[in-house]
């Protein structure tokens, strides 16, 4: 299994559907909500060069938004 | 590309997946081609007037959206914005940045989408400090200063959302006074971190990586505020960016008659893409299904030709 982060935060409907997406998937993923955490915020700020959620960080591989297409292929989906 | 398909339908908010359900009910060919499922549905905060649901929120509707979809076996393709809509003969050809497709009908059924504001710096800085959705985006702004454009109910949702979170909200409107709810307008007029500017144009959106400042034209007047967000809070206009003959009103929309039949024959449309009075989810669900009856009995009619 791959290292999976996802930025995120609780209000923002791409965000829920990322996530619905790895549970369908049966993916385990690490949870980090920007919106309460500042330094996290700022890790995804740098990581990604941009400001908008969800960002997922898989193995270093950085996708920027929910698309399907992008985080299928990164886990070999 | 030798397939010819009984309808493409271009959309999956309310309106493309009810037409789906009911194409797929009728038996038809068809694919569906869409950015997403659940369109504007997602977005939507509470929802408590789509009748059967006294109560549910914009994403689980768009997920019982999905669900109902998936019931059945059809062809959804997502991250497939179409780029062209043709007609030629009797085949219509729909092309996306991932392929070219053939039927017979199509609907059209993709939505609204935010306004744009056109003006230098937009692009660059989307998220970069520059946002569209207050409820997804508003977080990343914690203790900063913010402008919010626009002065209709989006706009003073995105500034109650903003109050508790950012440090101060400037509200750039282009005209004389807020509009929107009274209830909204006076809970942001009393709140003590948001100034509000009137009668203001934005004219640029400025920054090196992210966004720095915006300038806005008052009074004849260049005026700089330095800001690291902007919510862009200006409205929806209809989501057609795709190259074709179809014919529109003068605020973009597709005209559609009582059948959702555009100028082109074959070519339906439906829901908030269109001249439709109202833009309503249930108006939208509605309307698709018409859409969908009325391209199947378009196929019936037609296929003793073929």
């Amino acid at each position: 299994m791959k290292n999976v982060k996802v930025y995120s935060t609780p209000t923002c409907p791409f965000c829920i559907k990322t996530k619905q997406f790895l549970d369908e998937k049966g993916v385990e993923y690490e949870n980090i909500d920007v919106s309460s955490d500042q330094d996290a915020a700022q890790e995804m700020v740098s990581k990604s060069g941009q400001m908008g959620v969800p960002v997922l960080d898989i193995e270093g591989e950085i996708i920027v938004g929910f698309d399907k297409d992008k985080i299928s292929s990164a886990l070999g989906l | 590309m030798d397939k010819i398909y009984d309808l493409i339908i271009i959309g999956a908010g309310p309106a493309g997946i009810t037409a789906s359900v009911y194409a797929a009910r009728k038996r038809m060919d068809f694919i569906v081609l869409t950015q997403d499922i659940g369109g504007q549905t997602i977005w939507s905060g509470d929802i408590e007037n789509y009748t059967g649901y006294q109560f549910i929120s914009g994403i689980d509707l768009a997920e019982k959206l999905e669900e109902h979809v998936k019931k059945y076996n059809i062809e959804v393709r997502e991250n497939e914005p179409v780029s062209s809509i043709e007609k030629e003969g009797d085949i219509i050809t729909v092309a996306t940045p991932k392929g070219t497709y053939q039927s017979r009908t199509a609907i059209i059924a993709s939505g609204k989408k935010a306004r744009e504001l056109n003006v230098p710096g937009e692009k660059e800085f989307r998220n970069r400090g520059l946002a569209y959705c207050a409820t997804c985006d508003a977080p990343l702004f914690a203790g900063k200063d913010v402008a919010v454009i626009g002065g209709g109910n989006s706009a003073l949702e995105a500034v109650l959302q903003l109050i508790k979170i950012a440090n101060r909200i400037v509200v750039i409107n282009n005209i004389s006074k807020l509009g929107g709810d009274a209830i909204m307008k006076e809970k942001v007029e009393r709140a003590e971190n948001v100034t509000i500017i009137n009668d203001a144009e934005v004219t640029a959106v400025l920054g090196d990586k992210f966004v720095e400042a915006v300038s806005y034209k008052k009074n004849g007047k260049e005026e700089k505020l330095p800001v690291q967000g902007v919510f862009v809070e200006i409205g929806l206009v209809p989501n057609t960016p795709f190259k074709s003959d179809i014919k529109k009103n003068d605020i973009g929309e597709i005209i559609v008659n009582n059948c959702n039949e555009t100028n082109i024959k074959g070519i339906f449309a439906a829901g908030d893409v269109t001249n439709v009075p109202e833009k309503q989810i249930i108006i939208a669900a509605g309307e698709g299904a018409k859409s969908a009856l009325k391209a199947f009995s378009f196929i019936s009619k037609t296929k003793e030709k073929w």
